[in-house]
């Protein structure tokens, strides 16, 4: 299915002003109709980026399914970690409308070509870790799905839209996790605390770098890709977050956090940025680790994938076979 | 002897360990489909185990509930079939084990629809639905992997040698189940025999695999005596509740 492959490579300007108008004037854009090959490559990075995170996400998470503590988290667990496969799933469907195959996609992401979200290449420590991962991952996941909901490419948009509702159910049970360990014990409020600590900032680093220097953000809001910038989507998640930490009694870890009067943001202390550039180019804690756990299960999987085809092809001819007997 | 309240650990511990084992998938799986369908499968049976485990609670009047029965007691207190703790194996392993069980189950639940406690009947109608499903599921995986390349065959019949003499003790009565069946509390295994054999070896046969010869089959998980794979599996279940005493999660 190609239906949006790159007619040519020299774009008529014209055409590329009457698509930005249809945009300008809040028309959606479906998989039928044109679009220049810029904006159509944006989405498969944007999407496609977005599927793989989902599945490289289920390992850190994955990691704790085995050792949740009671009947109720295991399940509440493996299902969300089976949401995420969905959403995954979903996603490299809605790229299938931009005319790439999910196999490509596979491949550029075991061979390393392709990005996912930075915050999967931190590691899950301790229990408290997927209390932090619902209420401040799938919590800063859901302020940027939030606005791209409102994306003008119609697939994308759909399917934000009925991810987002299940991503809301996650993060509420993820803060439920973090509230019940801080009224807990001192040891479990402690593992809280130490969760909030460690995960805070790199889940600030979620929203991408500062709007000066995101390199992709100035095309993708003119084509209504994204609705807002980075800076602004990180204030509202700081600004939702920061009321949510002094609820359960925990400490955001930033002594500049302070709260501003004048524009009733909650303004923070500089982001390590440098973090964020060593994390994005392959040497954060985990990096290595994700990708060679997503290496094993593709090539473990292997023999399956062809059995079924093998199989699969088999039933087709005996069909076939016996219709025309 | 409290019959019920064993005969209840009996269900609860299949399910729960067989749950376990398939959850160690999500996130590993061949294709993403199977990280769905898998995580959906071990999500029934855990869902079952704590429904039955916190009936076994209820009834032993302990004050244990679902999770201090999961949590707190040691493999030797476990009374799961020794074919569900085995390791997940490949996946050929996984799947012709998941049809051993989910036949059975199957036929187990059905006849539980129709147990004098109303509360097990409830679990066990709910469970018929589950499993009829998850025979589906493995028996199309069985017949896939049989039919498809030499590799996949010859793992699947390997996966069939190497599971076939776990399959009789989950047929096994003993007074425990003599005595749930006569009061209509629950039902004996060894009436579910015949027809589990006839599913089986129809889909095993469709799929080209044969049944080897054994001599013994093992046995030992329903009063305890499970194999080594269990403390290990639990180790890692229990660490988080068990290094917590008392603590909510």
């Amino acid at each position: 299915m190609t239906p949006n492959k790159p007619e040519t490579n020299t774009e008529d300007p014209a055409r590329i002003a009457g698509f930005e108008a249809r945009i300008a004037a809040g028309e959606t854009i479906e998989p039928k109709d044109w679009m220049p090959e810029r904006y159509r490559r944006q989405l498969v990075r944007m999407m496609s980026q977005h599927a793989h995170s989902e599945v490289v996400g289920m390992l850190p998470e994955g990691n704790w399914i085995t050792r949740a503590p009671t009947l109720r988290r295991k399940m509440s667990l493996l299902a969300k970690v089976q949401d995420e496969a969905g959403h995954g799933l979903y996603i490299y469907c809605g790229t299938e409308t931009l005319g790439v195959d999910r196999h490509e996609l596979i491949q550029q992401l075991l061979n390393g070509t392709a990005k996912y979200s930075s915050i999967f290449n931190y590691p899950t420590l301790s229990w408290a870790d997927i209390g932090a991962i619902g209420w401040l991952v799938d919590g800063a996941a859901i302020v940027n799905q939030t606005m791209l909901a409102k994306a003008s490419y119609g697939p994308y948009a759909r399917a934000m839209v009925r991810i987002c509702k299940e991503e809301n159910f996650h993060k509420r049970q993820g803060y439920e996790i973090m509230a019940t360990l801080s009224a807990g014990t001192p040891a479990q409020k402690r593992m809280a605390q130490d969760a909030l600590d460690r995960w805070w900032w790199p889940s600030l680093m979620m929203f991408g770098p500062h709007d000066t220097d995101s390199p992709n953000s100035d095309e993708l809001l003119r084509w209504g890709v994204k609705r807002k910038s980075n800076d602004e989507l990180r204030q509202r998640f700081i600004n939702l977050t920061v009321a949510q930490a002094k609820a359960i009694d925990l400490v955001i870890p930033d002594p500049q956090l302070a709260f501003d009067e004048k524009t009733q943001n909650w303004l923070i202390g500089p982001i390590d940025w440098d973090e964020f550039w060593r994390v994005v180019r392959g040497n954060g804690p985990c990096n290595q680790e994700r990708l060679a756990a997503r290496r094993q299960a593709h090539d473990d999987g292997e023999w399956v994938r062809v059995a079924a085809a093998a199989y699969a092809a088999k039933q087709a001819r005996a069909e076939s076979t016996s219709e025309a007997a | 002897m409290n019959a019920p309240f064993e005969y209840l650990l009996r269900l609860g511990d299949d399910r729960i360990i067989l749950g376990h084992r398939l959850s160690e998938w999500c996130g590993h799986a061949p294709i993403l489909e199977e990280d769905i369908a898998l995580a959906n499968i071990a999500l029934d049976l855990i869902g079952q185990a704590s429904l039955l485990l916190g009936l076994a609670g209820k009834i032993e009047g302990q004050g244990r509930d679902g999770d201090a029965l999961a949590y707190l007691r040691d493999a030797v207190e476990f009374r799961n079939a020794l074919l569900l703790e085995l390791p997940k194996g490949d996946f050929a392993v996984t799947i012709v084990r998941q049809l051993f069980f989910s036949v059975f189950a199957l036929l187990q639940a059905e006849a539980l629809e129709r147990s004098s406690d109303q509360e097990l009947a409830g679990i066990a109608a709910k469970a018929v639905k589950e499993f009829r499903y998850h025979v589906r599921h493995s028996a199309d995986w069985v017949l896939k992997l049989g039919g498809g390349t030499t590799e996949s065959q010859n793992r699947a019949q390997r996966a069939v040698d190497d599971l076939w003499r776990y399959t009789g003790e989950l047929f096994l009565a003993d007074d425990v189940d003599r005595a749930a069946a006569a009061s209509g509390f629950g039902v004996d295994p060894s009436t579910l025999e015949n027809a589990w054999s006839e599913t089986v070896r129809d889909v095993l046969a469709r799929a080209g695999l044969t049944i080897p010869d054994v001599s013994y089959m093992q046995r030992g998980g329903r009063t305890g005596r499970h194999t080594e794979h269990l403390g290990h599996l639990l180790g890692e279940m229990q660490i988080l509740a068990r290094s917590h005493p008392g603590a909510s999660w």
